[in-house]
């Protein structure tokens, strides 16, 4: 994208297939009589990318999702996806996505064949001459071939949601919104969704991933935005929070407050002792010069280690509680 | 999916296509509980013509009974219209109390609701899909329960001319082209309804809740129009004109009675589609 492009798509945040953003939002509201459930989010979804959508049960993904949709009408605020601001564009874009929220839904008493046949027949732009070719397709890259002829009654979980996203595959899409794709998923499914997601990536298209676990998504996002309490607390290139995360050595001694000392003599910052430990923050200094530093001055070294900080650690600091906590 | 990126064509709307009405009738009468009803529908004139045939083996012996049952030892053809008759306070409104209640609270309570929706189907287009999809549902109901009539009524009693109710005679042919009207002016009353139906199924996510309550709103309907104390709101009743059907048994027909039943179909079927389009075009859907 180049910096002209970039600047006229802030002049008209409509531009057809240019626009920077797949997915963007500003101030994006929703009440639910007086529970605030989305609080102002500014969502920036950059073409090409993989956006892990995070947060805790229940902080308001699926209910930003449900609005980016259609679904929900926001409370206040709006949004553009694709480069056409919804509702108006609607019949323009929505086409050119494939959308999972909150989990499969499909007849029970048809054939998962069936089911994504029915879809594309609501589909005023699929070409019904295709449909066959392109139901088989979809139904084969999820590995739902064989149960192509079932009904979907007998499907096991994790069978109804390769063919959510199967639904979301029927015709070719710019854009996937997946709400929680590997959820029921055994760590097989995980991976072999992980990967397709991946592959669909690869083909051009950006994914918005919702996710409350972190590491289902930290290997393939290219990009993270968490939501807490109805808020987005963060939103960066992947690249920038790991960069953020410094390392910090970690002495572990049976006299703290010197380590601490010697520490903050060599320049580490944000240095905290606590009983048989102490840390800081390496910043650029090396960790041997550490470790010869405290020995030279004296301080017993039991242990020595340099952690970088886990993410997951990161997004508890971000969220408050702990991941898996309803905000 | 090698035509994924910035640039791909952007997808345009065919014209008008009949793709998601058809894939609505598949699933209507794909359905096994629907099949189901429509054999019971089939069932009742088959049982009234078997009832009429043990019971009356003389034709003189059933003179005073009501007049379609009469008519029958006469010509089986008025099996239909018998059928038809006995089955407007309650069968054929469970039939479509149930289809219409269906439409929008199935989906929602399936879940498949959002998924029709993000496709994109536009909520008007959904709506009106879905109506005409009850609508084409009320007509073969009524018809399919006339032509089992026709059917039995002809292998167990005989057809030849048809003796209207006004005493004069008409073919078997014109005979038929009239029960056919009669299926058309039936359908048009259920058609409004169906429109309640349509209506009641945006308020819920649980098609059985609306059944019922469309099941007894029919009922209660027919129920109070045989209160005389409350004569002054039976024109009102939306059941009220259905029985009506009789006029076009008469030579010359006389629209004197069909027109006040399809004025008040047309006015309820315009009250509450707009009311359904009012409710369902803004609603968050949360299921």
């Amino acid at each position: 994208m180049t910096e002209q492009r970039r600047e006229s798509h802030r002049a008209t945040i409509l531009d057809p297939g240019g626009a920077a953003f797949a997915v963007e939002s500003a101030g994006l509201t929703k009440r639910f009589g007086r529970q605030l459930a989305v609080d102002g989010v500014d969502l920036a979804v950059p073409r090409g990318s993989v956006y892990g959508f995070l947060g805790p049960n229940g902080s308001g993904k699926t209910t930003t999702i449900r609005m980016l949709l259609g679904l929900v009408r926001p409370t206040a605020g709006r949004h553009a996806l694709l480069g056409g601001s919804l509702p108006r564009d609607a019949d323009r874009v929505l086409p050119r996505i494939g959308a999972l929220v909150e989990g499969p839904a499909f007849h029970p008493y048809l054939s998962g064949a069936a089911n994504l046949h029915r879809l594309d027949a609501a589909d005023r732009t699929a070409d019904p001459a295709t449909a066959a070719a392109r139901v088989a397709t979809a139904l084969d890259r999820v590995g739902l071939a064989v149960a192509a002829g079932k009904r979907y009654r007998a499907y096991s979980l994790g069978m109804r949601q390769r063919l959510a996203l199967a639904a979301t595959l029927i015709s070719p899409r710019e854009l996937l919104i997946l709400d929680e794709p590997t959820n029921g998923l055994d760590p097989q499914g995980t991976r072999e969704v992980r990967a397709l997601i991946s592959a669909v990536a690869a083909e051009g298209a950006t994914v918005l991933l919702s996710s409350h676990l972190l590491s289902e998504v930290a290997q393939i996002c290219t990009h993270v935005g968490v939501m807490h309490r109805g808020r987005l607390v963060a939103q960066a290139p992947l690249e920038d929070l790991r960069a953020g995360t410094m390392p910090r050595a970690r002495v572990e001694t049976d006299r703290p407050e010197d380590a601490a000392a010697v520490l903050r003599e060599l320049g580490l910052t944000d240095v905290i002792s606590g009983p048989g430990i102490a840390t800081g923050e390496l910043g650029g200094t090396a960790p041997e010069k550490v470790v010869a530093a405290l020995v030279h001055e004296g301080v017993p070294v039991r242990g020595f280690a340099v952690a970088v900080a886990d993410l997951e650690e990161l997004f508890v600091s971000l969220t408050g509680a702990g991941f898996d906590v309803s905000g | 999916m090698s035509a994924v990126s910035a640039h791909a064509p952007i997808p345009v709307a065919r014209g008008l296509s009949t793709r998601l009405l058809r894939s609505e009738l598949g699933l209507i009468f794909g359905r096994r509980r629907n099949q189901f009803g429509l054999v019971v529908l089939a069932a009742i004139p088959i049982l009234i013509a078997v009832g009429v045939k043990i019971a009356s083996p003389n034709p003189e012996d059933v003179a005073a009974g009501p007049d379609f049952l009469g008519a029958i030892a006469g010509n089986g053809i008025f099996v239909a219209f018998a059928a038809l008759s006995a089955s407007l306070p309650a069968f054929l409104p469970l039939a479509v109390a149930a289809i219409s209640a269906d439409s929008i609270a199935g989906e929602a309570n399936l879940g498949t609701l959002r998924y029709l929706l993000t496709v994109p189907v536009r909520r008007t287009r959904l709506l009106a899909v879905k109506y005409a999809a009850v609508v084409i549902f009320s007509f073969v109901a009524v018809t399919w329960m006339a032509l089992a009539g026709v059917l039995a009524g002809l292998a167990l009693f005989g057809g030849g001319p048809v003796v209207l109710f006004s005493g004069d005679q008409v073919s078997l042919g014109e005979g038929l082209l009239r029960l056919l009207a009669v299926c058309a002016y039936l359908t048009v009353g259920l058609a409004a309804f169906g429109a309640i139906g349509l209506f009641v199924s945006t308020l819920t996510e649980q098609p059985l809740g609306a059944t019922i309550a469309l099941v007894m709103l029919a009922v209660g309907s027919f129920i109070v129009d045989t209160i005389p104390q409350l004569d002054w709101l039976h024109p009102y009743l939306f059941t009220h004109w259905w029985q009506a059907f009789g006029e076009l048994l008469r030579d010359p027909v006389t629209m004197d009675g069909l027109w006040p039943g399809l004025r008040s179909a047309a006015a309820y079927t315009l009250i509450f589609l707009t009311a359904a389009w009012a409710r369902f075009a803004d609603r968050d859907i949360t299921s």
